[in-house]
């Protein structure tokens, strides 16, 4: 905890505002990718304590918010089958289907658990062999060496009942996309810096020249955000096209060899649909053929679920850095994090959700009678 | 190779049919935070409606005829595991209701417990829960004076519930409650948060980390009545049980129709709560407690009161972490070290570990 404390220094924090300050001749957009970042802002307030002319838009890094709702109304359909153990991160439970959740199917008699690791569910799966057990096996580049690995354990212990539910995401072809629609704003990027723990930073280096964008690996800590968001600051002063690592202390351009390893052997390259943004090309990894026995679509027939989205929010524009939270007329009044209406407010990384709870701008209004 | 097409028309795009959960319960109903007042207020307000349960305290306050006040209140416990570090859930059950009833200024005085065993319970291990019953009843000085038990098949229950009623007495001349509390006020807070949630939490042995910690339970009667020697003054307190630090304040800062401001770096975390809520993607402010209060009392009177806390086994570090202010919104604002303000709210539903 020491070590953390560090990096929320209050000395060092001001020091690095006073910097940015120095450094700022006009006003700039920056989009921090993660969800992790946005709330990190949120939560200490760096937003406030920026100087005006930093406008900081959130991106589509919240792993929860961009898993598509046909892949939540499989994970229901299969969740709510008998014998079987449905396994989830927890935030993917109040992620609302067509209709239900995971804690509607729960509490409906479905056997729905929560594990930190998906070495946990195939653990659960070894104890429980009479059951099928699957894992949610959503997320970015972080989760991915996770996921993967869990699938390489259950065929070395040769765990038959075991599957994953697969949508994983990456983030490069994301910021194509979004630096390629012509409604962008954003000037510079701050990376996630768990993403390039796992895969390093050399696959933005295309991504900064071909769009003239500079892009600084940034990690969590209020130190750490304000330290990436100097640099993009001097580099977008400078007129200076690069890609810097301001995480160095686990960040390296070329990241986690092992943890890449594990990706590729099991996962391959795909298109994927992103809640709220659409189909993006290359953007999404799938088992590869050799392990496709463990694909719970197949295994319980739901490749053929494919739900409409209704019309009545705009986490779409809101994960593209478009608009924000309070641009939307639901937000705070239609839509709050126990009843949400979009996924941005459902997960405890989604923006909306940030908002909510830690911005002191919107009134939001409260009438709860208390009971304890 | 990446391609490079432009995004999909987004115009009304993205969401579902928002789920509000009002058909069927569900566990984020009983987390102590929105849901849980929503439900109450659904379900329970409107037929039972009273002007004692309206004001939505831990304790009833009623005026028998003979003109003496009495507190009231009921609780019931289903913490599982039973027996976890620094308690269990009889010492549990006792005490979450003796604080219920001091937190109205009222002194606890008899308890009733009622009983429901699952068939197969060791009766070794229902003997060990009553007596840590009695021990914790002889800490603060109450009797069980009734008591009930009923068995369900194997199964039906976790081992056993617990639910206690108490009654409790009020000294002419005490007004405590949540909807009392007055700008100006200060808040004191008896000790390190979070706890107990993290101890047994750590106990279920499902997030593969040990920790020293024990949980804080803690019967506050006496503290309580230490307080109430110190100042006449206390306007409020609570005990910030399920839902946290935060839920409670913002009951408060609803009640009494007035805005909270805390000081991030004044608040105490143990250093093992606040690596297991990093880990956990937790934050101390909503964990639960079992053993700490917060006291609203008149400036002039906060650092008497402090002192006296501080003197006693149970509020040794009691820390200063806010105040009460005049604007009406009824929020809970926190000034966090870095100096920039943000809202603390309600604890939702639920709490859910983050992904990643």
């Amino acid at each position: 905890m020491k070590h953390l404390n560090e990096y929320r220094d209050v000395e060092l924090a001001h020091g690095l505002l006073r910097d940015i300050g120095r450094k700022l001749t006009q006003p700039w957009v920056i989009m921090e990718i993660c969800g992790g970042q946005t709330h990190a802002i949120m939560r200490y307030g760096l937003d406030q304590l920026l100087p005006s002319e930093i406008e900081l838009v959130h991106g589509p890094g919240c792993p929860v918010c961009v898993t598509p709702l046909e892949l939540i109304d499989k994970a229901l359909a299969i969740a709510s089958q008998p014998g079987v153990i449905f396994t989830s991160y927890g935030d993917m439970l109040r992620v609302p289907g067509s209709g239900r959740d995971l804690f509607s199917i729960r509490a409906s008699g479905g056997d729905v658990r929560v594990v930190y690791s998906p070495l946990d569910a195939v653990q659960i799966a070894r104890q429980n062999p009479d059951k099928q057990v699957v894992f949610f096996a959503i997320g970015f580049e972080t989760t991915a060496p996770a996921n993967a690995m869990s699938v390489l354990n259950a065929q070395s212990l040769g765990v038959e009942n075991y599957s994953v539910l697969v949508s994983q995401v990456r983030v490069p072809p994301a910021m194509h996309a979004i630096l390629s629609s012509p409604n962008n704003r954003v000037q510079g990027f701050l990376a996630a810096g768990h993403v390039c723990t796992v895969m390093g930073y050399w696959e933005y280096e295309p991504i900064a020249a071909q769009y003239k964008v500079p892009i600084v690996v940034t990690g969590f800590e209020p130190v750490d955000i304000l330290q990436g968001i100097y640099k993009t600051v001097l580099l977008l002063e400078q007129n200076q096209i690069a890609v810097e690592n301001a995480y160095t202390r686990l960040v390296t351009r070329s990241g986690n060899s092992p943890a890449q390893n594990v990706i590729n052997k099991v996962f391959e390259v795909c298109d994927q649909k992103w809640r709220g943004i659409g189909q993006i090309p290359d953007s999404g990894w799938r088992l590869r053929s050799e392990y496709g026995k463990f694909d719970a679509e197949y295994r319980f027939s739901v490749g053929q679920i494919q739900p409409d989205e209704s019309p009545d929010c705009i986490a779409g524009l809101i994960l593209q850095g478009i608009k924000k939270p309070h641009d939307c007329p639901m937000f705070g009044t239609g839509c709050k994090p126990e009843h949400p209406l979009g996924a941005t407010m459902v997960s405890s990384e989604g923006a909306c959700a940030a908002y909510y709870r830690y911005s002191s701008s919107p009134l939001i209004p409260t009438s709860q009678v208390i009971l304890d | 190779m990446m391609a490079e097409q432009p995004l999909p028309d987004l115009e009304g795009s993205v969401c579902p049919v928002p789920l509000k959960h009002v058909e069927q319960v569900v566990m984020g109903h009983g987390s102590g935070g929105n849901m849980t007042h929503e439900l109450v207020k659904r379900a329970f307000l409107g037929p039972f409606d009273n002007p004692a349960l309206r004001l939505g305290n831990d304790a009833a306050i009623v005026d028998p005829e003979n003109g003496a006040q009495l507190a009231i209140s009921t609780d019931s416990h289903v913490v599982w595991p039973l027996f976890f570090p620094g308690g269990d859930i009889g010492r549990l059950a006792v005490c979450g209701t003796v604080n219920d009833i001091a937190m109205m200024g009222a002194e606890p005085r008899y308890l009733t417990a009622g009983f429901i065993l699952e068939e197969g319970l060791e009766i070794s291990l229902l003997e060990k829960v009553i007596r840590s019953m009695q021990l914790a009843a002889e800490e603060a000085g109450v009797h069980i004076v009734a008591g009930d038990t009923k068995v369900v098949q194997r199964g039906k229950a976790d081992g056993m519930y617990i639910n206690t009623s108490g009654v409790g007495l009020i000294e002419a001349g005490v007004h405590i409650g949540g909807q009392h509390a007055l700008p100006g006020d200060k808040i004191i807070l008896s000790g390190p948060i979070g706890d107990h949630g993290i101890a047994v939490l750590a106990a279920r042995g499902e997030l593969g980390f040990d920790t020293t910690l024990v949980s804080d339970v803690a019967p506050l009667n006496r503290l309580v009545r230490a307080i109430l020697q110190a100042s006449p003054n206390i306007h409020a307190m609570r005990d910030p049980t399920r839902g946290g630090l935060a839920t409670t304040l913002n009951e408060i800062a609803r009640q009494s129709n007035a805005n909270i401001t805390i000081y991030e770096n004044t608040i105490p975390v143990r250093p093992a709560v606040s690596a297991a809520c990093e880990m956990l993607g937790f934050d101390p402010l909503y964990v639960a407690n079992e053993g700490k209060l917060v006291v609203f009392v008149a400036a002039p009177d906060a650092e008497r009161v402090l002192a006296v806390m501080r003197a006693s086994e149970y509020g040794s570090l009691a820390e200063i972490i806010g105040e009460v202010t005049s604007s009406p919104s009824s929020r809970v604002l926190m000034r966090t070290a870095l100096g920039s303000t943000r809202v603390v709210d309600t604890l939702t539903g639920e709490m859910l570990p983050r992904i990643c």
